[in-house]
């Protein structure tokens, strides 16, 4: 897909990572890891609409603000049936005074221009309580129907500018969409933004697919299907929509695949004659390598942040447990000693976590646990949770959950890696699998 | 995230649609071999095709066995599935036409991957099994499906021990 964004302009002047002037007051920040969170209270007027187009555009601009900054349990909206004053000016003084009295302590104010299919933003950000302008606000450009990713490009330069935590905002999710009973599930890939908006598929319901992942640009994708009637790995242009299977031996099945940082490899899970082994593949030659050989069930595969290792699963041990190996094989050190089963590792983008699906006493858990196996912490507990994706912060998860009978049916959830904030992402059917996008350029 | 309690309704509102699944390659035999021999029904009151046929495909799912179960987490074969295999065995040495698909599957019980590689070595054990009992390997194959199809939809042991099973899928026979 064309990038929509055109440009990224700093026309407002430099956005600045300082704080407001010296003040004895505390400044505008939320400390994520702080033990009890009162979300901060904030306001974002309808944006100003510069052009006669712009109207609908001011007011939908501001409420995906709204939507993403409440979404991550942080900011509360105080509602405008509150506000006393209006902005009638982008460029005008505010008056504090008049949002401090509604407990309003940040306040993202927004200009908006439509020139045919051409949209600009503008916004600012307040500290009200200081008294003071955060930065010097900054402006998108773009088209129409782009929109929504400048919204939340606005969003995440608040996010990140108030918590001091990486955008993750303006992300994708792709998934496998599910409809049906349990015994007759339709499955099909589908790319969302990271909040269920602008859901297209990718395929159509003929045929399993599985476990889509991103590449490391977010153009492409790799996933299983039972296209031949045995499982193979795909790997799918996104802007075209073009597949093509990737090399494997009769007799085989190959499934598990993630992309290395670089994009030029592919980790998969191999299973021939009932042994299912980790290997690496060239994604252009593919010329594949065996890393690891046990008679045990190996797969799972997760390379670190920097492409020198790969976390997975084994069940060398008699039950599913989580191992560290070099990328390029060897040795493997088993990093997961708790009760129960891991599986599913997934290495954060910031490489100090890795967030898994535990199996104990009859419940599932998405969790996370430090490279070296201490500070496990679970998130969630359910009937049935798994696969968790990392949103581009390392910040946020993003997993499924199945309900249990048999009206079972299955649904994305995300959550705050402090377990916080656990909420459905709304999706027009059920889903499952998902893998969280990079942050979008 | 206000809407969702309306997609979890038309999840449900599929589900009371549900029927059993056929197994994926099952149909196909069944129907090729009925369709074939149709005008030779007559003879000794054995329909071909049919449940009493026992060349059939039916014959095969219904009288032989058509497939074994596992325990919890595990690929090993138990005496009742090895005793059906036996059964399975004799069948395809009888019946050289057909060729075979095992299909391995798992309980719901398990993550996604892990139970991909379970139910191959699900499938793996039961061909391994029919090979040792002198069925050519060339006609065997052996794909699994993981949790992805299972027959059974309620979530307790009754419906996950029907779930863990190793599927012994007819192709071929009368019109290959």
């Amino acid at each position: 897909m064309k990038p929509l964004i055109a440009s990224l302009c700093m026309g407002l002047g430099l956005w600045l990572n300082t704080t407001a002037p010296a003040q004895a007051q505390e400044p505008l920040r939320i400390i994520i890891d702080e033990a009890i969170i009162e979300p901060l209270p904030f306001a974002v007027p309808t944006f100003q609409a510069e052009s006669a187009a712009a109207g609908q555009m001011a007011n939908d601009l501001a409420r995906v603000v709204a939507a993403d900054l409440t979404g991550t349990g942080l900011f509360r909206e105080i509602p405008s049936s509150s506000y006393i004053s209006t902005v009638s000016d982008f460029n005008a003084a505010v008056r504090y005074a008049d949002w401090k009295a509604i407990n309003a302590q940040a306040l993202v104010t927004g200009a908006v221009n439509v020139q045919g299919n051409n949209l600009n933003v503008k916004f600012r950000l307040y500290d009200v309580f200081s008294g003071a302008e955060l930065g010097s606000g900054l402006q998108f450009s773009g088209t129409v129907e782009g929109w929504r990713r400048m919204a939340h490009k606005v969003a995440d330069a608040v996010y990140a500018r108030i918590t001091g935590e990486g955008p993750y905002f303006d992300s994708r999710v792709v998934y496998v969409s599910e409809t049906g009973p349990k015994d007759d599930r339709k499955k099909r890939l589908a790319i969302m933004d990271y909040d269920g908006a602008n859901v297209q598929y990718l395929t159509d319901s003929g045929t399993i697919v599985l476990a889509p992942r991103f590449s490391p640009t977010g153009d492409r994708v790799l996933y299983t299907s039972y296209e031949s009637g045995f499982p193979r790995i795909y790997v799918l242009d996104i802007g075209s929509v073009q597949r093509r299977v990737l090399e494997s031996a009769e007799g085989t099945m190959s499934f598990a695949p993630r992309f290395s940082p670089s994009g030029q490899t592919v980790v998969f899970s191999l299973t021939q004659g009932g042994n299912t082994d980790i290997y690496s593949m060239d994604i252009n030659s593919g010329q594949s390598v065996r890393l690891t050989n046990t008679p045990a069930i190996e797969t799972a595969p997760s390379y670190s942040p920097d492409g020198s290792r790969i976390v997975f699963e084994s069940d060398r041990s008699g039950t599913q447990q989580l191992y560290v190996m070099p990328a390029t094989g060897g040795e493997a050190q088993r990093i997961s000693f708790g009760e129960g089963r891991y599986g599913t590792p997934v290495w954060s983008p910031r490489g100090d976590l890795v967030a898994f699906t535990k199996q104990n006493k009859g419940r599932f858990h998405i969790g996370v646990m430090r490279l070296d196996g201490s500070q496990e912490r679970l998130l969630t507990a359910s009937f049935l949770d798994e696969g968790p994706t990392w949103a581009p912060n390392g910040r946020v998860i993003m997993f499924a959950r199945e309900t249990q009978g048999a009206q079972g049916s299955s649904t994305l959830y995300s959550v705050d890696i402090s377990g916080r904030n656990l909420r459905p992402v709304r999706t027009p059917a059920g889903g499952s699998d998902p893998s969280w996008s990079p942050l979008q350029k | 995230m206000k809407r969702f309690v309306t997609s979890g309704l038309l999840v449900a509102a599929l589900a009371v649609g549900a029927c059993t699944n056929p197994d994926r390659f099952g149909a196909d035999g069944t129907g090729a071999g009925a369709g074939l021999t149709a005008g030779a029904g007559a003879n000794k009151g054995i329909i071909p095709g049919s449940a009493n046929d026992p060349t059939s495909t039916v014959f095969f799912q219904q009288s032989v066995g058509d497939r074994v179960l596992f325990q919890v987490d595990q690929s090993n074969l138990t005496a009742e599935g090895r005793a059906t295999l036996d059964g399975q065995a004799q069948w395809l040495l009888t019946n050289t036409d057909y060729q075979a698909v095992i299909e391995g599957h798992a309980d719901e019980q398990g993550t996604r991957e892990y139970n991909l590689a379970l139910g191959a070595r699900r499938a793996n054990a039961a061909q391994e099994y029919l090979i040792s009992k002198g069925v050519p390997a060339s006609r065997l194959r052996v794909v699994s499906y993981g949790k992805e199809r299972p027959i059974e939809i309620c979530s307790n042991e009754a419906c996950y021990a029907k779930n863990r099973r190793a599927v012994t899928v007819l192709a071929g026979g009368l019109t290959s």
